[in-house]
C-alpha cells in the first residue's frame, strides 16, 4: 500500500519572486567579487553542494521513496518528484545511448531564470544556475552515488533549451564511512 | 511513559543525539542495621543489589548515596569502597538510598555503536539478498525499533511493547531531523545535534506519540 507523502500542516507559501531575486542577488554578488566566469561557476557549485547533502534528506523524508536499483530509475526521480516537489518544473529525461551512466534533464521551463534574458557581455561562459548542478552532485553523494553533473545547453548562452548532464561515475563505497579514530 | 528513549547515530556509527523519556525513577531509601540483609554485587563500576528484593529496593538497583552523600561508581565521595564500607559493622546504622542506576553517556557512546555494529552484520547474515538491517528488537520490557535512511542515519527508538505507531513516529523524527537539525545552517553533518528546536519538537512528537499510540495502528 501506498503512502501519500508527508504534508507538512503548515505549508509556508513565500512569494516566488523574492526567491528568484534572493538567487539573482547571489549570482550578482559573486560576479562582483570574481573575476572568472569558471570562479563563480565553482562557487554556485559549492553552495550547491552544501544545499544537496541536506536537502536530499527533507527530500527522502517527504516523499517516502524506496531505494532505487538502476541509474535510470534515480534519474527519473530526480526530474519527476525532487524538481516538481522544491521548483514545480518537471524536466524530461533523455538517455545517452551510446553510455549506460550518462542522462540529461530538459527543462523547458527554468524559474531562476525568469527574469534574465541573457548573460551580461564578458560573462559568456557563466553557468547561472550552476547552484542545481551541486545540489544535484550533493544529494547523490548523500545516497553513495557521485556522479558528474553541468550544464550541457543553456538558454542564456543561446543554446534552443536548457539541458544539465549527468553521468554517473563509480558507487562509493558504503563501507568508507569509518568511524574517526 | 511508553516512549522510553530516542537515539540518531550517524554513518560511522557514532551518536549524535539522544534524548531518555523515562517516568521519575523509583528511588527507595532506607536506614539499615548491621547486618545488612540485601546481597551486593560490584558490576560494570556500580554496586548493586544482587538478591534479597524487599520494600521497593529491587534485584538490579544500584546505590545511589550513602547517608546522604552521593556515591561514585565503587566509592563512596570520601573515596572508602562502598562494598567495604558497608562491611564494618561500626559505620551502622547506615541510611542508603537505591534506584535504578543511569547510562553514563559514555556507555551510550559505546552501546550506539555496538547497536551499528550489529544492524551491519544483520543485514549481512539474510538468507536474502538487499534485506536491510535489525529493524525491531523485542524484549519482555521493551521493543527497540530501527529505522536506516538511505543516506544511512539511524533513528532508534526504545519504547514499551504494547505501543504502536512506532513507524509513523520513525518517520516523523526523520522530518524533524530534515527539518530543524539539517536545514540549520550552522549545525555540521554528522556532528552531535545541539539544536534547540530539534529537542522542543522531538519532545513534540514524543508526546503525540504516546497519546495516540496504544489505540492507534499497530506498528
Amino acid at each position: 500500500m501506498s503512502r501519500p507523502g508527508n504534508r507538512r500542516p503548515e505549508c509556508h507559501k513565500i512569494n516566488r519572486d523574492l526567491f528568484v531575486l534572493t538567487y539573482g542577488a547571489l549570482v550578482a554578488q559573486l560576479c562582483k567579487d570574481y573575476e572568472k566566469d569558471e570562479d563563480v561557476n565553482n562557487y554556485l557549485d559549492k553552495m550547491g553542494y552544501g544545499i544537496g547533502i541536506r536537502l536530499v534528506e527533507d527530500f527522502l523524508a517527504r516523499s517516502c521513496v524506496k531505494k532505487c536499483h538502476s541509474y535510470s530509475e534515480i534519474a527519473d526521480l530526480i526530474a519527476q518528484v525532487a524538481f516538481k516537489m522544491y521548483l514545480g518544473i518537471t524536466p524530461s529525461v533523455t538517455r545517452n545511448e551510446s553510455s549506460r551512466n550518462e542522462f540529461s534533464l530538459i527543462l523547458d521551463k527554468n524559474p531562476l531564470v525568469e527574469f534574465v534574458e541573457e548573460l551580461p557581455a564578458g560573462r559568456s561562459s557563466l553557468c547561472y544556475c550552476n547552484l542545481l548542478c551541486g545540489v544535484i552532485r550533493g544529494a547523490l553523494e548523500m545516497i553513495h552515488l557521485t556522479a558528474d553533473v553541468t550544464f550541457l545547453q543553456d538558454r542564456l548562452k543561446g543554446d534552443k533549451v536548457t539541458e544539465i548532464g549527468i553521468t554517473f561515475l563509480k558507487k562509493l563505497e558504503e563501507k568508507k564511512c569509518r568511524r574517526k579514530k | 511513559m511508553a516512549i522510553f528513549s530516542v537515539y540518531v547515530v550517524n554513518k560511522a556509527g557514532g551518536l549524535i543525539y539522544q534524548l531518555d523519556n523515562y517516568a521519575p525513577r523509583a528511588e527507595a531509601e532506607k536506614t539499615f542495621s548491621y547486618p545488612l540483609d540485601l546481597l551486593l554485587k560490584l558490576h560494570d563500576e556500580r554496586v548493586l543489589v544482587a538478591f534479597g528484593q524487599r520494600d521497593g529496593i529491587r534485584v538490579g538497583h544500584a546505590v545511589l548515596s550513602i547517608n546522604g552523600v552521593d556515591v561514585n561508581g565503587k566509592y563512596t565521595a570520601d573515596g572508602k569502597e562502598v562494598l567495604e564500607y558497608l562491611g564494618n559493622a561500626a559505620n551502622y546504622p547506615v541510611s542508603i538510598r537505591f534506584g535504578r542506576p543511569r547510562l553514563t553517556s559514555n556507555e551510550k557512546l559505546m552501546l550506539a555503536s555496538m547497536f551499528h555494529s550489529l544492524f551491519a552484520i544483520g543485514s549481512q547474515l539474510s538468507p536474502e539478498l538487499g534485506s536491510s538491517g535489525i529493524e525491531m528488537l523485542e524484549t519482555d520490557t521493551f521493543k527497540l525499533h530501527c529505522f536506516q535512511t538511505l543516506t544511512g542515519i539511524k533513528f532508534v527508538v526504545l519504547a514499551d511493547p504494547r505501543q504502536g505507531g512506532i513507524d509513523s513516529l520513525l518517520r516523523k523524527i526523520y522530518e524533524i531531523y530534515s527539518d530543524f537539525a539539517l536545514k540549520n545552517p550552522f549545525y555540521s553533518l554528522e556532528m552531535p545535534i545541539r539544536c534547540e528546536l530539534f529537542d522542543q519538537n522531538l519532545k513534540l512528537a514524543l508526546e503525540v506519540a504516546e497519546k495516540a499510540g496504544t489505540f492507534g495502528p499497530g506498528s
